[in-house]
């Protein structure tokens, strides 16, 4: 048998091979199946267009309520109760309606939906969070939803992987973020286009989940198909929390063959900063400093985890949001809400003036509860900042991880906590 | 086919080719009207049955929103070229038929305004204008056998339908 990468184990197993190479086309079981309201009515037409009237098996599926809820308005209303009625007809006991949802790259980890060497696809471009516990989940369309409903199967081209080596200590006010949009600035957009990013390295071993998860999560702003880490003692830890008691060390062969390897030191690595309209655009916070903010939003599938409102927190409290900012605060699930408010940071957060959000993607996608007006700037800590993507096609975002995010806030403008504390 | 290009730049990422304010509709009826609207305002004006997007590398980065081929088909682009496609992009597009092909050589000899002749199944292109011949690169058999079928849809019908 020939040495694999973690993505072509993943993928032979899934296939029933005993091993596969890139470019290799076939069709492999999946372990889930991911849709949200907003991709998951398209997915119920098409699935009725073909011919199809019983998934494959009811426990693939996972439906989440989180794109424009609470409903944003009529229509986002109908594609939720399109939902709601095709998990009630198909038996599908992982729904998650509002209230008892939150945004689905936090709600399939936490609830135990996805574990080490599982193969995943969901209706959700980020769905390649999921590699943070060392699986190869990717994002597909509505279509391939539907087929995958249908059949239990999907086609995947087998991908080339990158190795990204990541090592050194990382410096107070550093995190994840930074060290992703450091990475997505060396690669660029496409530099992993139709690839699997690979992650290793010390800065990545010594990470907790809610961190490795900022990292797979932005895989795909590189183009990458996933990206993978390693499972180890940390992940099992995880998903024994969780409930997941089987789960697996998984890593890639000693001697797989990588497309490329990228090394990169992060003990220097400073605040980062990506500057609108692409995420690859990654810059020293200090070469943005001053920008003036109308909004700023922590949360979201990349940075909308206890650790990061940690992180948030400890800079806020006791201080006050800066007059003519606003400040956004999203916890990504029920869990985590509660979590903030058990803590008591949910009371500081709106004691320094700012808006608690229900668990939603809304200012993220542009969808609702906080859309940038014309020429506003807005400094996130999403994942995409592309054109109109938050807003009003004028509007700018900037993205940050949650410490230059909470400064930013309390001055008005971007602002390095290097040189604020 | 035979079709005027509109020629547009790198990463034309989903955002704009359909906001997301306009996904809370999926049908093409509906996506179309607002195809690329961030990016030009007048495309949907001036495009015309049959004409052809061509683009820099990494067209349709970004989400996963399979309204962004469906609105651009539902404009009446028959054909998007680029000198490479975003994943997610590349795999919606093949499964609701809508044809696209990667040719950087295509892209470079291309400007707006030109007429382009296509043949689907070779890959084969040809700028009328300023005289251009090229061969995109093919797609592998599997992928042939869902393009041939008339997408994905279809191949799973057929598939849940065997002919007995
Ligand atoms: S939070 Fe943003 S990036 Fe994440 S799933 Fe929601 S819309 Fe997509």
């Amino acid at each position: 048998m020939s040495a694999m990468t973690i993505a072509e184990k993943i993928l032979a197993q899934h296939s029933g091979k005993e091993s596969v190479s890139p470019g290799d086309l076939l069709f492999a079981k999946v372990d889930r199946i991911l849709g949200t309201d907003v991709t998951a009515s398209l997915s119920i037409q098409v699935f009725k267009d073909m011919g199809a009237e019983k998934v494959f098996d009811p426990s693939l599926l996972v439906l989440v309520n989180d794109h424009f809820v609470p409903a944003k308005d009529i229509q986002a209303a109908q594609l939720s109760k399109n939902m709601r009625q095709f998990a009630h007809e198909q038996g599908v006991d992982a729904y998650f309606e509002v209230g008892r949802s939150g945004i689905c790259h936090s709600i399939v980890p936490d609830q135990g939906l996805v574990k080490p060497g599982d193969l995943l696809v969901g209706a959700d471009s980020h769905t390649c969070t999921y590699g943070a516990v060392g699986a190869l989940a990717t994002g597909v369309g509505s279509t391939d939803m539907a087929a995958a409903w249908a059949l239990g199967e999907l086609w995947f081209r087998v991908p080339s992987t990158i190795r990204v080596e990541v090592t050194g200590k990382l410096k107070p006010f550093v995190g994840a973020k930074d060290v992703i949009l450091h990475v997505i600035s060396k690669l660029g957009v496409d530099g992993a286009l139709y690839k699997v990013l690979e992650f290793h390295g010390d800065t990545i071993e010594a990470m907790n989940i809610d961190e490795r998860i900022t990292i797979s999560n932005m895989a795909v702003e590189a183009g990458a198909k996933s990206g993978i880490i390693p499972s180890d003692e940390i992940t099992l830890t995880y998903m024994k929390e969780v409930g997941v008691h089987d789960a697996q060390l998984l890593d890639a062969d000693p001697d797989a063959h990588y497309d490329s390897v990228l090394r990169v030191d992060v003990s220097d690595l400073k605040p980062q900063v990506a500057k609108p309209y692409l995420p690859s655009n990654a810059v020293d916070v200090d070469e943005v400093v001053g920008q003036q903010l109308e909004q700023v939003v922590i949360g979201s599938c990349t940075n909308g985890r206890v650790s990061d409102f940690e992180v948030a927190w400890r800079l806020l409290q006791g201080k006050k949001v800066h007059p003519s900012t606003r400040l956004l605060i999203i916890p990504s699930t029920r869990e985590i809400f509660q979590q903030l408010m058990a803590n008591g940071w949910a009371n500081d957060f709106v004691e320094a003036g700012a808006v608690i959000t229900p668990s939603t993607c809304g200012p993220c996608i542009g969808g609702h509860m906080g859309v940038l007006a014309e020429e506003e700037t807005g400094l996130y800590t999403t994942n995409r900042n592309f054109v109109g993507r938050n807003g009003h096609p004028t509007s700018k975002v900037f993205l940050s991880g949650p410490a230059v995010a909470a400064v930013s806030a309390i001055r008005g403008k971007i602002t390095n906590p290097e040189v604020m504390f | 086919m035979e079709g005027t290009v509109f020629r547009y730049g790198d990463n034309i990422d989903t955002d704009v080719i359909i906001p997301a304010r306009y996904c809370t509709e999926y049908t093409a009826d509906k996506l179309a009207p607002h195809a690329l609207e961030d990016l030009d305002r007048t495309f949907v004006q001036r495009v015309k049955d049959g004409d052809i997007i061509v683009a820099g590398k990494n067209f349709g980065c970004g989400s996963s929103r399979e309204n962004a081929p469906i609105a651009i088909k539902g404009a009446g682009v028959a054909c998007v070229i680029a000198e490479s496609f975003a994943r997610i992009f590349y795999r919606n597009s093949i499964n609701i038929g809508l044809p696209i092909l990667e040719c950087p050589e295509a892209v470079q000899g291309s400007m707006e305004g030109d007429r382009l002749h296509i043949d689907i199944k070779t890959g084969e292109i040809e700028n009328l204008t300023q005289s251009g011949h090229w061969k995109a690169v093919a797609f592998p058999e599997g992928i042939q056998e869902i393009i041939s079928l008339g997408g994905l849809a279809a191949y799973v019908r057929a598939r849940l339908n065997p002919v007995k």
